[in-house]
């Protein structure tokens, strides 16, 4: 059948199984919004800024494993969506992001709305294309989204010229497609498998470190099983939260600057360290040079550019995680070399003494209310099952600390690019996936307010999205650092000027609701957990001063951590390594 | 240590920049850089020439592989290979120099493909050290214009990079 270039865009969106589209309609993407507009297949859902359109998709990308898609127009369009294509880009998030583009006669002429979307998002895309001919969309579509979802996932933009949505060509969409410049690999190499194995049970003091690799890979499973049968103290990655239940003994906390004392330090004394769909970030790892002095490390990752990157590694695995954590269970299951249990039961010991600082402890005695316990609260009272996405800062730190993810795909948030403005456009997405399950933005007044127009959307769309916003005046992170690091020159990072919360919730038709005593607080999360039909901003009034510890300074390794004022420092004399 | 990486890439609008932009966003040298098509007019053949430790040098054979346009690639360095660059030479050549110059492109098997009552345009063709040679042995004074191709490279033996 023939089709204009429009329908051919909407009929692949169809045919890819897309549920929702998040966009801005504009000039050169007119024809494309005809052809949404006559159809009822895709629904469209309208944001207020296209960074919103972006952090959306994503954040339904997350939560559902399936690729995230967003419609936005040539220039300004395209530019507003960049911050969300970055943020998607350094976690490794499908999407796929159409630009609207000026007609292809005057691409190159400085024509009204026009921008060179595929030059400028090229750094921070898996890839992109520019389609100059009707009869090419459908395939370039079908590229896309296989790009995007396969191998290590990412965003792609595909840049459509207004003229190109007009033309008419028959219609015909792939079923399956190959590249030959493209072939991820999937199967971990046998023989590295074994080796790793071999490794693996042989270690003293084992550390398993896993990040968002297992999330994006739908590994959670197998990972468990695979920490159950070693018996094995398990960490996870900012972005790899949820990976492994947190609320599992063999669980020791998120590692890296803000990751727990028994983490961090497990991961210095470590013998062999299996890093499982993690790159080896500079948050996570601390000064290189102090990084896991005494371990053998093995790494699996889908990509191996990864591998090696930052630290040199003796077992690299490339391949799918999940079916390199079941290869490898195989094998150690079939090696007749078990662990030594003597051994694992003494580093056991010596983790449970780290644990035992309490590293996470804060002030229960304030009569202010402490961040830490908003977050608590709400783990206590949603059994810890809700849907948690974030904002960048202090509340992101407090809310991978305190509310323990035992579910994969439930902790939503920025981790590589760490962009403000991504906690409530990405809760529209992940609402938008799971209409009936509760969804909460951790926030702060700062980030809030960088995309907070999308307030709106939520009204529209009826989104009953609880906005848990920790408002300490502060950009926190900022006046942390500025604490410690700047002799308490806090350089423009306070708040002044706020809105007020309430007003604005409601003047957009939302709920708000002010909370200034800590004895108010479960009282108001309960209440905003009942009204399950509307958004409520909840505003909670924090205690400024509050910092987020424990600490690993930047250019410091993991055993130099800074505990808080509420952690004891027990000190352990036992030889290790 | 210096590296010559040859590619394959897919002849579309934009794979040099792609290529171009991996190694500014990253931070790896170029010293330079050749692309043309090949006999199968979807591929382009790029032939790169940077340096680094091993490992910097491992990241950037990764992240080249890892772009969507790159089809195939081998560093020419691992193993025995040819490499070629051409220069394109302008000087000044008058009265006895005209002689001496004749010579030095002689000794250096370079051709004069041009040549005027003042100048002389020299072609030479060889490794890049021989290139580098050669415009040492140049008078400076006497030097018009400079234009080097940037190394080609070829493996030896029967094997080739190809699909």
């Amino acid at each position: 059948m023939e089709l204009t270039g429009a329908d051919i865009f909407v009929r692949c969106l169809e045919d890819e199984g897309v549920e929702y589209i998040f966009g801005y309609p504009g000039g050169a993407a007119l024809h494309i919004y005809d052809a949404l507009y006559r159809q009822d297949k895709v629904k469209h859902i309208l944001v207020r800024h296209e960074q919103g359109a972006t952090h959306a998709a994503d954040g339904y990308a997350r939560a559902t494993g399936k690729p995230g898609a967003v419609i936005v127009t040539s220039g300004p369009g395209a530019t507003n969506a960049v911050t969300g294509i970055a943020t998607a880009y350094m976690d490794s998030i499908p999407l796929v992001v159409f630009t609207g583009q000026v007609p292809t006669m005057l691409i190159g002429d400085d024509a009204f709305q026009e921008v060179d979307a595929v030059g400028i998002t090229r750094p921070c895309v898996k890839h992109n294309f520019l389609v100059k001919d009707v009869k090419d969309l459908a395939m370039t579509i079908k590229k896309a989204f296989y790009i995007a979802t396969t191998g290590r996932p990412g965003p792609v933009v595909v840049d459509i010229p207004k003229d190109v949505t007009a033309d008419i060509t028959e219609y015909d969409y792939p079923d399956a497609i190959s590249m030959r410049s493209y072939a991820p690999v999937t199967k971990g190499h046998q023989a590295q498998v074994k080796k790793a194995a071999a490794l693996i049970t042989s270690a003293k003091r084992p550390m398993i470190y896993t990040g968002g690799g297992v999330i994006l890979g739908n590994a959670a499973e197998s990972l468990t099983e695979f920490v159950r049968t070693l018996g094995y103290p398990c960490t996870n990655t900012l972005m790899g939260l949820g990976g492994y239940p947190a609320t599992d003994p063999l669980f020791v906390g998120m590692l890296g600057m803000h990751g727990t004392y028994e983490a961090n330090m497990a991961m210095h004394e470590c013998d062999v360290l299996i890093a499982v769909g993690a790159r080896f970030d500079d948050r996570v790892t601390g000064d290189l040079n102090k990084f896991c002095p005494h371990a053998r490390i093995v790494h699996i990752d889908i990509d191996p550019a990864s591998i090696g990157k930052n630290v040199p590694v003796e077992i690299p695995i490339v391949g799918n995680v999940d079916g390199v954590i079941k290869d490898l269970l195989k094998a150690i299951r079939a090696s007749k070399k078990k662990p030594d249990a003597e051994a694992l039961a003494a580093w056991w010991e010596q983790i449970e003494e780290w644990r035992a600082m309490n590293c996470l402890t804060f002030d229960r005695a304030s009569e202010l209310i402490k961040p830490q316990y908003v977050i608590e609260t709400l783990y206590k009272l949603t059994d810890g099952d809700a849907f948690v996405t974030s904002d960048v800062g202090q509340h992101q730190m407090w809310a991978a600390q305190f509310y323990k993810f035992d579910k994969p795909r439930r902790w939503i948030n920025s981790g590589g690019l760490g962009t403000m403005g991504f906690g409530l456009p990405s809760a529209m997405g992940v609402q938008l996936a799971y209409p009936d399950a509760l969804v909460a933005c951790i926030t702060g007044e700062a980030s809030i307010q960088m995309c907070i127009q999308e307030l709106s959307t939520c009204k529209q769309y009826g989104l009953p999205i609880k906005v848990i916003n920790l408002n300490n005046r502060y950009m926190g992170m900022v006046r942390q650092w500025q604490e410690f690091f700047y002799d308490r020159r806090y350089s423009h990072s306070y708040m002044d000027a706020l809105p007020d919360f309430i007003k604005l919730a409601e003047s957009y038709g939302h709920v708000g609701m002010k909370i200034e005593k800590p004895g108010d607080v479960e009282g108001a999360l309960k209440e905003a957990i009942a009204t399950t039909d509307r958004l409520v901003f909840l505003d909670f009034i924090t205690d400024q001063t509050e910092n987020v510890y424990p600490m690993m300074p930047a250019g410091k390794g993991h055993h130099e951590m800074e505990l808080g004022p509420c952690s004891q420092v027990v000190s352990t004399n036992r030889e290790l390594a | 240590m210096r590296h010559i990486i040859s590619i394959l890439l897919e002849n579309e609008a934009g794979a040099l920049s792609r290529v171009a932009g991996l190694f500014s966003a990253r931070g790896y040298n170029i010293e330079s850089l050749t692309v043309a098509p090949t006999e199968d007019e979807t591929l382009s053949r790029m032939t790169l020439v940077t340096s680094g430790s091993e490992s910097i040098i491992e990241q950037i054979t990764k992240q080249l592989n890892k772009l969507v346009d790159v089809v195939k690639l081998v560093d020419l360095t691992e193993g025995p290979h040819i490499e070629r660059e051409m220069i394109m030479l302008k000087v000044q050549a008058v009265g006895d120099a005209r002689d001496e110059l004749k010579r030095l492109v002689d000794i250096f098997r370079g051709r004069i493909i041009d040549v005027t009552e003042s100048s002389y345009t020299i072609e030479l063709t060889g490794a890049g050290r021989k290139i580098d040679a050669f415009l040492q042995a140049m008078p400076r004074k006497d030097i018009i214009e400079v234009v080097r191709s940037g190394v080609s490279g070829i493996g030896r033996g029967d094997k080739g990079l190809r699909l």
